[in-house]
């Protein structure tokens, strides 16, 4: 087990990025930061192929939409480093009407099918994807059902009532 | 970074070569699941694959936003339904790590049990399928006695058997009675017998070893590249385990080894998955041990704002019918926060990614899924594969379609 632990990491990011990734905070101990869709590539890359970080191990890549916000698409990796045990959570927020990011499976075969995931739910165009369809909706489907704009319908909704039914 | 043989199929000019493509599931016995692979047959060799899961969108993620912590746990219990106490103790963990909730000691030592159980009960299919799948049918009738031994001690703990909805945030519902005790006890004394006969049936058999060795390698660089975890990393040399990197549930406090393959084919995820299961006899062992110093009747944490009161003071109490009704309806304020927390499941990391925002149910929970995330990479590495060999193949990935799918 080495000796990286989040402190050094953060100093690293800083020598590295300065202001263009953003510390979030550290919840439950695990480093988040944030940056936007033209440093993601670089920070992934840096995060992959530093010689002391080595986060070679994508661990995840989801998505959360804030409709309130002005950058409502937030795209999450976790990545972690075997070699250390260090997990860290990249966030890059999107504009709602443009929802581009380039694609990390340039970088990690198994980002192909996360994205496509993410992909299908949210829509976030992960830009140069080798083949980003949906992977679990029908193909025809015109909407992304994990925005927060498309709510599940209300349990308690008469017409749903047994009576309606002759039950 | 693509490691994987393309085929040149015009290696004979004075043949005319064709190419057919072949449907290789949904509803082939051999594809475990719904899984259709379109491939591109030159022969019996596959020249080319597409895999799709199928459309069986269950929308777990989005049920989850509109439903308190405790009615996501029947839903946890559907992912992985070969192995489903896993699921539902890693929500419960990640839950308890957003609210700050600390076990007894017990309460640790019995998830310890109930996890490790769920584990072997996952190992014995996909172990005794792959021997199906090579033509024994004698090993798996072996091991499935033993599955439902493991299904009995889940009745006595929870009272269910496949989806067992087992624990509480906390700890359990009810303690591990006698008869519970009893039937691991007898579980322990009684399979390392038919897990030796069954390795004495397969890990020596020609058959079994001209089907398995040196079929579907995956060397460590692409393993990592596609996000793999659990067994089938671990069969291709990279010791990462859950429970020993990152130890919950206190694993710490146990001894166990991590069984690493070398050249990550087939037979060395066998070889993995049957070592662990025994590794996993050791751990309900030494959990057996270590509760016998516990105090006998503690089975949850005192946390009375989260664990549900008992049924016969919630029929007699008033305030216990309050506290009932407000933790069902999640009227209890929870703190906002962020939480990724991941359990060893039998076939992966699996992790739990949740942003509560103090409101009744999560704001945003993902689950990350190691079937869905080990299943990626299928379609490429069968490519080169001969037709015999890409069922074989899947059967040992162990992919539970529930699993699929969130």
């Amino acid at each position: 087990m080495g000796t990286l632990n989040n402190e050094i990491l953060l100093q690293q990011f800083t020598a590295q990025f300065g202001e263009r990734v953003k510390f979030v905070g550290e919840p439950y101990g695990l480093v988040t930061v944030e940056t936007d869709r033209n440093q993601i590539i670089d920070v992934l890359t840096f995060l992959k192929n530093d010689a002391q970080l080595q986060f070679v191990y994508l661990t995840d890549i989801t998505a959360i939409h804030y409709p309130e916000q002005e950058n409502s698409i937030g795209v999450i990796y976790h990545l972690h480093s075997l070699v250390h045990n260090v997990r860290i959570r990249l966030k890059v927020f999107l504009p709602e009407g443009d929802v581009r990011i380039p694609t990390a499976s340039v970088l990690w075969n198994g980002a192909n099918w996360m994205e496509r995931e993410t992909y299908d739910f949210f829509g976030v165009d992960f830009e140069g994807h080798p083949n980003l369809v949906r992977i679990l909706n029908v193909d025809d489907m015109t909407v992304f059902p994990m925005r927060k704009e498309y709510p599940l319908e209300d349990p308690n909704r008469v017409d749903k009532k047994d009576f309606y039914f002759g039950r | 970074m693509q490691n994987f043989p393309s085929l040149n199929t015009n290696t004979d000019t004075n043949l005319q070569s064709e190419l057919s493509t072949l449907n290789l599931g949904p509803t082939h016995p051999a594809t475990h699941g719904v899984f259709q692979n379109v491939l591109q047959l030159d022969g019996e060799r596959i020249v080319s694959g597409v895999s799709t899961i199928g459309y069986i969108h269950r929308a777990f993620e989005k049920i989850s936003e509109h439903r308190p912590f405790y009615q996501i746990t029947p839903l946890t219990d559907r992912l992985n339904y070969c192995s489903a106490p896993i699921n539902n103790m890693g929500w419960h963990m990640t839950v308890e790590k957003l609210l700050n909730i600390t076990t007894p000691k017990r309460v640790d030592y019995m998830r310890v049990i109930i996890m490790e159980l769920a584990r072997i009960a996952d190992h014995i299919i996909c172990n005794g399928v792959l021997g199906v799948d090579t033509g024994a049918f004698t090993g798996f009738l072996y091991m499935m006695e033993y599955r439902e031994a493991i299904y009995e001690i889940y009745e006595e703990v929870c009272g269910s058997r496949l989806t067992t909805n087992v624990g509480r945030l906390g700890g359990f519902e009810r303690n591990f009675n006698e008869i519970a005790f009893a039937k691991i006890n007898k579980f322990l004394a009684d399979f390392p017998k038919v897990l030796k006969e069954f390795e004495s049936l397969f890990n020596r058999n020609r058959i079994f070893i001209d089907r398995t060795r040196g079929v579907a390698p995956v060397s460590v660089e692409d393993a990592l590249s596609y996000s793999w975890s659990g067994p089938l990393l671990r069969a291709a040399g990279v010791d990462y385990d859950v429970r020993a990197m990152n130890p919950y549930s206190s694993y710490e406090d146990f001894d166990f080894e991590v069984p690493v393959g070398t050249s990550g084919d087939v037979y060395d995820r066998y070889l993995v998955r049957n070592e662990e299961m025994w590794q996993s006899l050791r751990l309900i062992q030494q959990a057996l041990d270590k509760i016998q110093k516990e105090d006998p009747t503690i089975f949850h944490a005192d946390v009375p704002e989260f664990y549900l009161p008992p049924k016969e003071e919630v029929y007699n109490n008033m305030e216990a019918l309050i506290y009932h009704f407000k933790i069902v309806m999640g009227e209890i304020p929870t703190p906002v926060g962020e939480v990724y927390h991941s359990v060893e499941g039998a076939n992966g990391e699996l992790g739990f990614y949740l942003v509560n925002d103090g409101g009744r149910s999560p704001y945003r929970l993902h689950f990350r899924r190691p079937s869905f995330i080990n299943y990626s990479m299928y379609a490429d590495m069968s490519r080169g594969m001969l037709l015999s060999d890409a069922i074989i193949n899947m059967s040992s990935l162990n992919v539970i379609a529930g699993e699929l799918d969130a």
